[in-house]
């Protein structure tokens, strides 16, 4: 797509393909993040929309209704990946054996439990594999279906219901699984990492590529949770902008194997500006307390640094 | 014109699947059912059939992906045995409840632990209440034949309903027997094509699948595969029919062995049924009346039938090559005995499990059950209600 030609009000003004009346919190990241990429297709072009098991699926789909305008397949938590492929395939056989003579698209979604962790090597096979498909995962960095528990895409020092602050307990031990690296690894066509800023582009260019990409995509999407990141609702737009402007979520493409970094801020803000609006990192400005944000602070220098190198390299 | 062949089961299944050519193939290997996506990846490289074969990661994404292939508009399957079925455990339900037509291959083999790769029936026993057909062989030419027959099953519209066909791993699977196969036109013919009423794939009218159901609808789609399972039976009997007229082979819920006229019988399941009629045959030159009831179908349970069939019987031994922990017996045991139970039948009834993880099932076992039936009902000597035969001396 040609990046000038970009225009908020002309893709707002597109038929919405995930229709109002759905069960999401207000103010829910995923669901902007479904709008957002669904906003990618093509009018008239027909997909198949899928999901791992998790609050965009319980909120989307509850029986009688769906809230998708396009065909929608739900399995399980820990198979989208697989689903879809199984999905794209019988695309294949049935163009193949005349029985189809339309085009599809597939685009599935799924939060960081089913994408990080539990739905993992489902994911980690269908790119493998290179079923012309989208994986979406919205990650908003902990289990929030369930109440707010600890993923391998949470945080570290994140105060999570199974990471709680207490005592003995400054939160969540570990660093945070880099999953749009490691997809990378899998050598796919394409992967993106994005999250929701000014005017949509980025998300808008990222998932649009994703879709027309023959092959495997993989688009990772920042997607904030008011509830399990304890912020003041309507300043999602706030929390986006610092976790890219601090280098926590640097956005950036991998195309064909080449890193690409999509915005480079000028001057990078201190770690403390995004974590400081959420109740979840309350604690660590506590008295005390200050070593854990400059360790929090190495960690996001070095994985910054990391990240420069790679998109420096030809 | 039949073909004349020497195929072992998963050879026999495999061809079946050529002939079929379906859709969309998902596997993962695992022994003894390892040889089924060999073969069938073998018969697409050659061109022998176009299939899209998927070579998934795990077996829980090969129900998965078949799942989905199946959900999207395509004529779908997989094969696996053991641990593999049970890693697909959950889908198993999913497949069921989207009422979705797949077929599976189950090469039957012992669950872990400990790790064992020969037969038993814990696998599909285990998965008796996942709401999928299950139709057992007693050989290669079962296996083949069951498995030409599945399709017509599972689409039927009053059934939509998963079909698993089961056959005994490396005793059936591996063993090489005569077999005599249909010509590909009669196959494809018989099974017909594959046009699902509503599909993912389908550009007129787009479908929504796998709902969040919460208590006000969920067990309203349960009551409706039940009554599936129920019209299954009819329809189970007239593809049976159907497939007679074509083969000249008959198949029923089950098959009656020398059961007419006995005074006592067993209730078995799969490849043991053979030593069990060779045993018959030379225990009836003794003079003893004996018989053997070998269930094809056990879902849905044939449950008024077999015991109709069994009625008139002194001692009826149920037979099970896998064991339910419940300290009373195993499940072909229990269902056997609910079915005599409710048709009011007072015979003496006892319960064997044998065979475990690929243990030998003798001729000497099957004439000791006979004899400790006989023993119990003429001379009232004890036999526990549940035991295990071919144990370690």
């Amino acid at each position: 797509m040609d990046n000038k030609r970009y225009n908020l009000k002309e893709v707002m003004s597109k038929p919405e393909r995930l229709s109002p009346g759905h069960r999401m919190c207000a103010g829910c990241g995923g669901t902007i993040a479904v709008r957002g990429v669904l906003r990618a297709l093509h009018e008239g072009d027909h997909a198949v929309i899928g999901n791992a098991t998790g609050c965009l699926e319980v909120s989307s789909y509850m029986y009688p209704y769906t809230a998708y305008e396009d065909s929608y397949i739900h399995n399980a938590f820990e198979n989208a990946g697989a689903t879809m492929g199984g999905v794209e395939t019988a695309f294949k056989a049935l163009k193949k054996r005349g029985r189809l003579k339309e085009d599809f698209k597939f685009i599935t979604f799924g939060g960081d439990g089913g994408t990080y962790d539990i739905g993992f090597q489902s994911l980690s096979g269908a790119m493998e594999r290179g079923h012309d498909m989208v994986y979406v995962c919205y990650d908003n960095g902990a289990y929030m279906n369930t109440g707010i528990q600890r993923s391998s895409a949470t945080p570290q020092f994140a105060d999570t219901t199974t990471t709680p602050v207490g005592k003995e307990s400054n939160g969540k031990i570990q660093y945070r699984k880099d999953l749009s690296a490691i997809i990378a690894e899998h050598k796919v066509p394409y992967v993106a990492q994005t999250t929701f800023l000014g005017n949509f582009k980025d998300l808008h260019t990222k998932a649009e590529r994703a879709i027309y990409t023959p092959g495997a995509a993989f688009l990772n999407i920042m997607a904030p949770c008011p509830r399990g990141w304890r912020y003041n609702t309507p300043d999602i737009m706030e929390i986006c902008k610092l976790a890219v402007e601090t280098c926590y979520w640097p956005i950036f493409e991998v195309i064909d194997g080449k890193w690409m970094l999509s915005y480079e801020p000028k001057k990078k803000l201190p770690i403390e500006d995004f974590l400081r609006p959420q109740g979840r990192f309350k604690h660590l400005f506590k008295p005390g307390n200050e070593e854990l944000i400059v360790k929090f602070q190495e960690e996001v220098d070095r994985r910054w640094e990391d990240l420069l190198f790679r998109c420096s390299q030809e | 014109m039949a073909i004349r062949e020497r195929l072992s089961g998963n050879e026999a299944v495999s061809y079946a699947i050529k002939q079929i050519n379906p859709d969309v193939m998902p596997a993962f290997p695992i022994t003894p059912s390892t040889e089924i996506p060999q073969y069938v990846s073998t018969y697409i490289s050659n061109g022998e059939m176009d299939t899209e074969f998927i070579p998934v990661e795990s077996e829980h994404s090969s129900m998965s992906a078949t799942i989905g292939a199946s959900a999207a508009g395509a004529r779908a399957l997989t094969a696996t045995s053991s641990c593999g079925l049970a890693l697909m455990w959950e889908e198993l339900y999913v497949a069921a409840s989207n009422r979705l037509p797949v077929v599976l291959a189950l090469v039957n083999r012992a669950l872990s632990g400990p790790i064992n790769i020969n037969c038993d029936h814990s696998d599909s026993m285990g998965a008796r209440d996942s709401g999928w057909i299950q139709i057992y062989a007693e050989n290669n030419q079962e296996a083949y034949d069951n498995f030409v027959q599945a399709y017509r099953i599972s689409e039927h519209k009053d059934v939509l309903l998963p079909v698993m066909i089961c056959q005994d791993g490396f005793i059936t699977s591996h063993g090489v027997e005569n077999i005599e196969l249909l010509e590909d036109e009669e196959v494809k013919n018989f099974v017909g094509e594959f046009n699902p009423e509503h599909y993912l794939l389908n550009t007129k009218e787009a479908m929504a699948v796998g709902p969040y159901a919460v208590s006000n609808y969920y067990m309203e789609s349960k009551k409706a595969q039940t009554e599936a399972m129920k019209n299954a039976k009819q329809v189970i009997l007239d593809v049976a029919e159907d497939f007679a007229k074509m083969s000249g082979r008959s198949y029923g819920f089950f098959e009656e062995y020398r059961l007419d006229d006995a005074e006592y019988a067993i209730v078995i399941i799969g490849s043991a049924a053979g030593t069990t009629k060779d045993a018959i045959d030379e225990m009836r030159n003794e003079g003893k009346k004996v018989g053997l009831l070998k269930i094809r179908v056990f879902r849905p349970f044939p449950e008024t039938e077999i015991a109709e069939a069994l009625k008139h019987l002194k001692g009826v031994a149920i037979l099970d090559r896998t064991d339910s922990f419940n300290a009373h017996g195993g499940p072909l045991g229990s269902e056997v005995t609910q079915a005599l139970f409710n048709a009011k039948c007072t015979m003496e009834v006892r319960n064997y499990i044998y065979g475990l993880g690929g243990r030998d099932f003798k001729v000497s076992d099957v004439k000791k059950v006979f004899e400790d039936m006989e023993g119990l009902v003429t001379e009232g000597k004890e036999v526990e209600q549940y035991q295990y035969i071919g144990l370690r001396g």
